[in-house]
């Protein structure tokens, strides 16, 4: 609250440029919520053509970009970090020991580079080849992530242990795509028996009371995927 | 998980020809940490029982082992160094802006800048090749305008001393200086990247940077030999 001693101003004005679709957006949103951060959240439909989106990010052109006074902060991951950094009553959303932090770093950065991409991969298939291929993949990061959560949870409720935290919230936002490609592929990527510590951790994860007033709706995914990806899976 | 004792083994998995594994050697100097390196003769060929023991999921340099635990990825090695030696010098700005624009322009350039390189490289044709080179070459005028601001006249992206953003860029000059070399055309230059050119003696003459980055000479045989050109 107020100042700190590094001269950020904790009271400075708040926006978030984002896209209801966006799990990216969505993480971000999960940390200001659990930090208890007052912003006003701006929708850009359409990003690449966006003003402001091109005035904050020229580099990428692409949201969520967090604006703290007139200081824009990009990149979903980098965004929690920050807002990790600078507000700093309500939860920690890295943990203090420098290893942990390096792991959660670790998983998050996989998440976007494989889970991600799979994700990616399986909605824009051309050939049922390269959906499988893409399937696959997917099911094989799930099976890492089922590891890695029992490690990091060490049998509480979260990947941050009793609280939500970095990994949670990196992989978290992940749920909306996979339960659409679980909807219209018929594979369950997270399941009850070979992915029992996250099939659990789904349900905790969106009842949580920073996820929960911001997660989209299933049905409104959807529909949102049936629109923009062409492809036959979506039909 | 017990924080790691500072006085325990250190080591670190590389190759000589790596720039990610440089980043990890440099901000262990800066830390003055005692460490045992390891080489990987033949890293794409021929990987340690020790990497895919330690690296299981992506069997890659660099990898830091410190006591039991073992940390992967460059820029991850570099911000766990920071924290679990806090001594001084900081690698990492203190301010939390500051910070994430290090860290936002370090993602850069690892998803473009050595991308960029790589397409160049890895090009088929003359026209691919011009296409890439363009691109690279806008995506080093956009790392001269981030150093502009960031380094504030003072010499490093990280002020006046070398920090984050200096370790995560300095590792593109022997990739750039090897695509030069190949190509025949200049891709740090004066006219367009002033800055960037001046940083880029700094910092390969820094105590912290000098006995573990290759000279261009190095990198240009170690490429040839890699990719069968005279």
């Amino acid at each position: 609250m107020g100042h700190q001693a590094n001269g950020s101003n904790n009271d400075e004005y708040v926006r978030l440029l984002g896209a209801w679709p966006s799990p990216f957006v969505l993480r971000t949103r999960i940390a200001l919520n659990l930090k208890h951060v007052p912003y006003e959240y701006l929708e850009e439909e359409d990003s690449l053509n966006s003003e402001s989106v091109i005035n904050y990010n020229p580099v990428h052109k692409q949201i969520p970009i967090l604006i703290h006074g007139n200081k824009p902060i990009r990149e979903s991951l980098n965004i929690v970090m920050y807002v990790d950094e600078t507000w700093l009553s309500g939860p920690p959303i890295l943990p203090s020991d420098p290893f942990d932090r390096a792991v959660a770093r670790f998983w998050d950065v996989y998440i976007d580079e494989h889970c991600f991409t799979s994700i990616n991969g399986v909605a824009v298939a051309k050939t049922e080849e390269e959906r499988k291929e893409a399937i696959a993949k997917l099911e094989q990061c799930m099976g890492l992530l089922e590891e890695t959560f029992q490690e990091c949870s060490k049998g509480r409720g979260f990947f941050g242990g009793d609280n939500i935290g970095f990994i949670d919230i990196g992989f978290g936002s992940m749920l909306g795509p996979i339960k659409v490609l679980e909807k219209f592929t018929g594979v369950k990527f997270i399941h009850p028996e070979n992915t029992p510590g996250l099939f659990h951790w789904v349900d905790r994860f969106y009842a949580h009371e920073a996820v929960k007033p911001v997660m989209p709706d299933i049905g409104k995914l959807v529909q949102f995927a049936r629109l923009k990806f062409n492809s036959s899976i979506f039909k | 998980m017990a924080q790691n004792d500072q006085n325990e083994t250190v080591k670190l998995i590389g190759t000589w020809s790596s720039p990610f594994a440089l980043r990890a050697r440099v901000a262990l100097h800066l830390k003055s940490v005692k460490y045992e390196y390891l080489d990987e003769p033949d890293v794409l060929n021929a990987k340690s029982e020790l990497l895919i023991k330690s690296n299981p999921i992506h069997k890659k340099v660099p990898v830091l082992i410190h006591g039991d635990v073992s940390i992967c990825e460059s820029l991850n090695i570099v911000q766990y160094v920071d924290e679990a030696w806090p001594s001084v010098p900081s690698i990492l700005p203190s301010h939390p802006y500051d910070r994430a624009n290090a860290r936002f322009w370090a993602q850069y350039v690892d998803d473009k800048v050595f991308a960029s390189l790589d397409a160049v490289g890895g090009a088929k044709d003359d026209e691919g090749r011009m296409a890439a080179a363009g691109k690279l070459m806008e995506c080093l005028a956009t790392l001269e305008e981030a150093f502009q601001k960031s380094s504030k006249g003072l010499g490093f992206f990280g002020g006046e001393n070398l920090g984050f953003l200096d370790i995560a860029c300095g590792t593109i000059l022997g990739p750039v200086s090897v695509i030069e070399a190949f190509s025949g055309v200049k891709f740090l230059r004066q006219e367009t990247t002033p800055g960037l050119i001046q940083w880029a003696e700094k910092f390969k003459a820094h105590e912290a940077v000098k006995p573990y980055m290759p000279t261009a000479e190095e990198f240009l045989a170690f490429a040839k030999k890699k990719f069968g050109v005279e």
